[in-house]
């Protein structure tokens, strides 16, 4: 999407049509946002009240279909509004997913909130700033032209006080549809856009104020725990619930279906230790264990399975039987990584008169309740789901799951209020992983160091198992007595992310491999991007040092893109300031996010000492179009690096035919406080191009930057992750 | 599992309680007297999200049975402020310094700070990552932890 003045568009359209006139506004600004193409969500939903309410108290009220994450959305959102209608942040509710209040916007995902919601809500703010003058000129019958607008109320030069938008509206609301082009504030009017402005949750989490799902409290609300088999699969043969309820007398109810074993309790304790005691006696049968497979083969059993393949890209010559030509090659592996919530998940419900409600921290409410629907058939219209920020989720994790054992729950003892968090173990073991993925990489140079030839192969078990409206991707459906299955492999697309290299090379051919793995496997935080980039970004350097190249030159060498040039060439004066000690190493990588999205180089410190790595430093570079919030992107790249980080050094699931034996943090460690790294990000703002979302930008880059440090620092290529494991 | 009465004292009010002796903490705090700063993590005092002060020491409040609390005096994140509607410093310096993504860590990293600062006014940076060991952040928000705590004053 390529900017494009309004004059451009009058042209390519030949027509305008919107429901104001355009009358007062200045003739052409310097340079209108790019209008030819509205927001996603706002094509889906162009109504203006779909997306914002004016309050008679002078308030606005703006619905985002997206849930709060940590990204900071709610802020984001709020600024767009108090933006384009030139009002204070304080005057501004965000409403968040709702089944019964805001659009639906599928899922938060995908670094799409901004790019989708937050835009159309700029938008649909935008058009409503320009049909409330319209609507105060008329009302105060004098011209456009002059009036003010701040903060609710409308004027003309010489009342500083106004009318307020309640006045102006006079009880109608603003239900037209928002077409193109919508004339956003000039980029030198701006004042809330672009700024640092504060997450103002943050503040409310500082201070202890109830912010999340895991808070909410209703009277009479009883606990619930639900008794995961001892693996994948397992069928629940025989539960003594006389013994059970002797043992816990203050259990209100044990709910069975199935192999789906539910407890629930006034009393939170009890039903711990209940879930405790019937994890121990319950009886099941295993009858589909986990392979047996040792944990280093795990690439070799992986590449061992059935597969479906499917060509990418296949551009150029292959050169495959020319035996004279030398390959360069090089195969890295990525295992299992888990999502790890700090918080587990947690959901409450409330099934009532054929109702039923249910309260997640979700990222899509819509599909879950189409796939509620399906699990406990019931019509969608007859449940509504309501969005609560939990702990931070980085992709599909137990959040929708959980959500589906209190609906099954609440459904079987219902009346009153159930609240439901996992245990730890069962975060850990039930949460659907990050595939583990095996890539190869094959390349050949020109005689200057050039790549020719990329010929790259990625096998990997799918990225997607979101329950999308089906139920038999939630957790419980398939251990119901009447039990609901999807074996569909879902979006191939995740596997490949970033699997065509961004660089220019004439010549190049990707394959992607699909098998279906041991483990329950969904999106994860930049999906196969994360694995692809590493590979490809450890690649790159590897063959800058065939090509005898410094490993900046050799990509830049390969980039045509200016803006990609630029994250890379400013990231070279960042490093090239720092401080080398001795014994370090400096390790680079580059990727362009789904090769559409937010451009990211990123540069790491490390030390080998003693065999162990020291993570030190970690530089990055961003440019993510317009920044809407430039620390919230500072924020989402710090951390995103951190975590990135935490994945590449440490982090692997283990499993045995027994079941998954990555547990606790302490069989699945993670970056604690000695671990992190000092970590700078600069922004590329760039104000007159379309904000690319950013969220997963730095997970590849960051992965690859530091497996190429350790090896600048040690000589030590690592190529299979976890690095501190394979030192 | 009979349940037994407790006195205890959270943020300088005694609070009469009926549990099972061995309850956690935690489940006093968030469930009887519905405090929302302490929250479940792990269970195994290995993450930090529940942490509470006893007698000003940094404790991990889902291990510590309710008979073993004692006449010691409970400060959870809802009383680290003196009074009022002010917060504590280090509260102030975490939502100044917008030192958090999801926050839900942000209990075990705000309580773990006053701790530290008790001890040591003036940490270095290596302090500091000490201090803060047992609190596990997923969303990567060390980097502005630290800085917040280093701006506390």
């Amino acid at each position: 999407m390529n900017p494009q003045t309004r004059r451009n568009f009058l042209k390519t359209t030949g027509c305008l049509t919107i429901g104001f006139s355009l009358a007062g506004m200045s003739a052409f600004p310097e340079l209108l946002h790019p209008v030819q193409e509205l927001p996603g969500g706002l094509r889906r939903h162009p109504a203006v009240n779909a997306w914002l309410e004016i309050l008679p108290d002078g308030r606005l009220r703006v619905f985002t279909g997206k849930i709060e994450l940590g990204q900071g959305i709610r802020t984001a959102v709020a600024q767009m509004a108090a933006e384009e209608l030139s009002m204070s942040m304080d005057l501004i509710q965000v409403v968040i997913a709702d089944t019964d209040r805001t659009p639906d916007e599928g899922y938060t995902a995908g670094s799409g909130s901004v790019v989708n919601s937050a835009m159309s809500v700029r938008y649909a703010a935008a058009y409503a700033r320009q049909k409330l003058l319209e609507l105060a000129a008329e009302y105060l019958d004098v011209p456009i032209t002059g009036l003010w607008i701040e903060n609710g109320r409308i004027g003309t030069a010489n009342d500083t006080r106004g009318i307020s938008f309640d006045t102006v509206l006079d009880g109608r609301r603003i239900t037209d549809t928002v077409r193109p082009p919508v004339q956003l504030k000039a980029r030198s009017d701006r004042r809330v856009i672009g700024k640092p402005v504060a997450r103002k949750d943050i503040y409310y989490m500082a201070a202890a104020e109830p912010v999340f799902i895991h808070n909410m409290r209703f009277p009479g609300m009883v606990h619930a725990r639900v008794v995961r088999p001892p693996s994948y699969g397992a069928v629940l043969k025989r539960m003594e619930e006389n013994l059970l309820k002797k043992e816990f007398p203050k259990l209100e109810s044990v709910v069975r279906d199935g192999s789906f074993l539910g407890v629930l309790s006034e009393d939170e304790y009890t039903v711990i230790k209940a879930q405790e005691y019937l994890k121990k006696n319950a009886e099941w049968d295993q009858e589909k264990p986990i392979p047996e497979i040792e944990n280093e083969k795990l690439p070799e059993y992986l590449l061992s399975l059935p597969a479906t393949d499917e060509t990418v890209e296949n551009e150029g010559s292959d050169p495959e039987n020319d035996t004279d030509i030398e390959w360069i090659e090089s195969s890295y592996f990525k295992p299992y990584i888990m999502h790890g919530a700090i918080g587990p998940s947690c959901a409450l419900g409330l099934y009532k008169e054929d109702r039923l409600f249910i309260w997640t921290h979700s990222q899509g409410v819509f599909p879950l309740r189409e796939a509620l629907s399906g699990l406990l058939d019931i019509p969608a219209e007859h449940i509504h789901v309501q969005g609560v920020p939990g702990s931070g989720c980085y992709g599909h994790n137990g959040a929708d799951d959980v959500a589906a054992d209190v609906a099954l729950l609440a459904r079987a003892f219902p009346g009153r209020h159930i609240r439901l968090q996992w245990s730890r173990t069962e975060e850990h073991q039930w949460e659907p992983y990050g595939s583990a993925m095996i890539l190869r990489n094959r390349a050949i140079l020109s005689d200057r160091g050039r790549i020719t030839h990329w010929k790259y192969d990625l096998w990997s078990d799918t990225h997607s198992q979101r329950p999308g409206g089906s139920a038999g991707k939630l957790l419980p459906a398939s251990y119901l007595r009447k039990p609901v299955t999807d074996n569909s492999f879902g979006f191939s697309g995740g596997g490949y992310r970033n699997a065509i290299p961004y660089y220019q090379i004439p010549n190049r051919y990707v394959k992607a491999h699909f098998f279906r793995g041991p483990l329950r496997v969904s999106a994860l935080r930049a999906l196969g991007a994360y694995a692809n980039l590493f590979a490809m970004e450890c690649f790159m350097d590897e063959l800058a040092v065939h090509a005898a190249k410094d490993p900046y030159e050799f990509r830049l060498m390969h980039l045509n893109d200016p803006r990609a040039r630029e994250v890379m060439q400013k990231l070279r004066n960042r490093t090239s300031t720092a401080s080398h000690p001795e014994d370090t190493g400096i390790g680079i990588a580059f990727s362009r996010y789904k090769n559409t999205a937010a451009y990211c180089a990123v540069a790491a410190r490390v030390a080998v000492k003693d065999g162990k790595i020291q993570l030190q430093k970690m530089w990055s570079v961003i440019d993510a179009g317009e920044t809407i919030n430039p620390d919230g992107l500072k924020n989402q790249t710090e951390g995103g690096m951190i975590q990135s980080a935490s994945w590449t050094l440490r982090e692997e699931v283990t499993f045995t035919p027994e079941g998954i034996s990555s547990t606790d943090w302490n069989s699945y460690p993670i970056f604690r406080f000695g671990d992190v790294p000092e970590v700078e990000v600069t922004i590329i703002d760039r104000p007159d191009t379309p904000p690319l979302g950013a969220g997963e930008a730095a997970q590849g880059p960051a992965a690859a930057a530091v497996a190429n440090a350790v090896f600048h620092a040690c000589g030590k290529r690592i190529r299979r992750l976890p690095l501190e494991k394979y030192l | 599992m009979d349940t037994t009465t407790f006195r205890i004292s959270v943020n300088r009010n005694a609070h009469i309680v009926e549990a099972d002796p061995a309850t956690p903490l935690l489940y006093i705090l968030r469930n009887t007297l519905e405090l929302n700063g302490p929250r479940f993590g792990c269970g195994m005092a290995q993450c930090g999200a529940c942490m509470v002060l006893i007698d000003g020491k940094p404790v991990p409040s889902c291990s510590l049975p309710v008979r073993a609390v004692g006449e010691a005096e409970i400060t959870t994140l809802e009383g680290l402020a003196p009074a009022g509607d002010t917060l504590h410093p280090v509260q102030q310096a975490f939502a100044e310094e917008q030192a958090a993504q999801c926050g839900y860590c942000l209990n075990g990293a705000i309580i773990s700070a006053v701790a530290l600062l008790r001890h040591s006014p003036n940490p270095t940076e290596e302090e500091i990552r000490k201090g803060m060991q047992r609190v596990l952040c997923r969303c990567g928000a060390h980097a502005r932890m630290i800085r917040a705590i280093q701006q506390v004053k």
